[in-house]
């Protein structure tokens, strides 16, 4: 058994659904855990409320402290002018959070692993705050690239400065939330793979030796979750604090 | 390579089997599947938009908001029963002050009143008695008069006869009387 710890980021069509210029499109697997996603959300969000109970049972209580954990991040960084995006962000991190949780799951497949992805929603939210802010605010928005309180001389590069970490931020958006889950599967299926590795090489001396690296799998696997959650809180913060400078631009 | 993938899905599992499985390209940078996942992610992320932004939050915000309301509404029937209690403890302390007073009213009128009733009849009583005793004390005195004239016509018959008796000689009984008299004076 060869270990190859690239295999899982592997994108596998089940079946082609068209094509649009030259590219064909495929339902992937990586479509399926999208869908998949969507469908714990929703039947966590809509299932876990259909009670309606005055005192929540489990799932309605995951379902409202989600609610209630992403309004008061929205509320504490964008203020309540930034409750208009509250749909958005909730989507965007409940659909990182479910789906990069269920990518922990051993054979299932990561879909926030693919930059393609992770930088779409970088997007989405760069031109949200783009577009929102043109048109909220006009030619203030550009207020954000010049702070106040800066000595003229040295305000030129500071406006530079500002300008590029501006349109940098979708590359820093979506390369951190892909790059941290790629690393992490990777290091996840190396330390699996040693634990294989060891007892097929060396034989019983080898499964001893790897109740280690199957130690750390376990740890590694404990990180793996607190990182699914904790990018997808980075993200709908990030977003939070972009779509705050379009709501109140000028520093 | 979009030729390859173009070919039906047979042709196209055996690409990407190849072309990934081993020591091939980098998974997250095989531009070929580029645009089935951003296909794939605009379908999923607009349903998850909608079903969001429709029927979820909305769901779960009248939830809390009932939530919410139901508690204030506790709380404020909590505050009034608290303050009925209140005002009827309130009520019951000033109707136990009055009927306390009112007791020791009536406690003191009927005192009052009854001693003035003793305080009546012992001077009836008194009076009663007042007037016996003076009818009693006019009685002791006629009688005693009347017994002190017995005793000088007794007195005065006993010196006649003493006087006869040791002189021979019946007495004047002028003198005999005036001479009782004036020891009965004496």
């Amino acid at each position: 058994m060869k270990i190859d710890p690239i295999h899982q980021f592997n994108i596998e069509p089940l079946f082609t659904i068209g094509q649009i210029g030259k590219h064909t499109i495929a339902f992937t697997n990586s479509s399926l855990y999208m869908f998949l996603s969507v469908a714990v959300i929703s039947l966590l969000m809509i299932g876990g409320m259909a009670g309606r109970q005055l005192v929540p049972g489990r799932l309605q209580s995951i379902a409202e402290i989600s609610y209630e954990f992403v309004a008061s991040t929205i509320r504490s960084t964008a203020g309540s002018e930034g409750m208009k995006f509250f749909p958005l962000i909730f989507s965007l991190f409940m659909f990182i959070c479910i789906s990069n949780l269920i990518g922990i799951i051993p054979y299932t497949f990561t879909v926030s692993s693919h930059i393609i992805v992770t930088a779409a929603l970088a997007f989405l939210v760069f031109f949200t705050v783009l577009i929102y802010g043109l048109y909220k605010n006009g030619f203030k928005f550009f207020k954000i690239f010049v702070p106040s309180g800066v000595p003229i001389y040295i305000l030129p590069l500071v406006m530079f400065i500002e300008i590029l970490s501006f349109f940098l931020r979708p590359v820093s958006h979506s390369v951190r939330l892909f790059a941290n889950m790629l690393a992490g599967h990777i290091a996840l299926k190396v330390f699996a793979g040693f634990v294989a590795m060891l007892g097929v090489s060396l034989g019983a001396l080898g499964w001893v030796g790897g109740v280690l690296p199957l130690a750390l799998t376990v740890a590694l696997t404990a990180l793996e979750l607190l990182v699914a959650f904790l990018q997808a809180y980075v993200f709908a913060i990030l977003t939070c604090i972009y779509l705050n400078d379009a709501i109140h631009p000028g520093h | 390579m979009a030729e390859s993938h173009g070919t039906p899905a047979k042709g196209t599992g055996a690409h990407t089997e190849a072309d990934g499985g081993h020591g091939g390209g980098f998974p997250p940078f095989e531009s070929s599947t580029f645009a089935s996942q951003l296909v794939s992610l605009v379908i999923a992320f607009v349903a998850l938009y909608v079903i969001v932004s429709r029927f979820a939050l909305p769901r779960v915000e009248s939830v809390i908001d009932a939530r919410q309301n139901a508690i204030e509404g506790d709380l404020a029937a909590a505050q009034k029963f608290k303050d009925e209690s209140d005002a009827a403890l309130k009520a019951y302390e000033t109707e136990l002050a009055s009927a306390r007073t009112r007791a020791q009213a009536i406690g003191n009128e009927t005192r009052e009143k009854l001693n003035a009733a003793a305080e009546a009849e012992r001077k009836t009583l008194e009076d009663q008695l007042a007037a016996k005793l003076a009818a009693a004390e006019k009685q002791i005195a006629s009688t005693r008069e009347a017994a002190m004239s017995n005793v000088r016509g007794i007195a005065a018959d006993a010196a006649g006869a003493i006087v006869q008796r040791l002189t021979g000689v019946l007495p004047d009984s002028k003198a005999v009387s005036s001479a009782v008299d004036a020891s009965l004076k004496g």
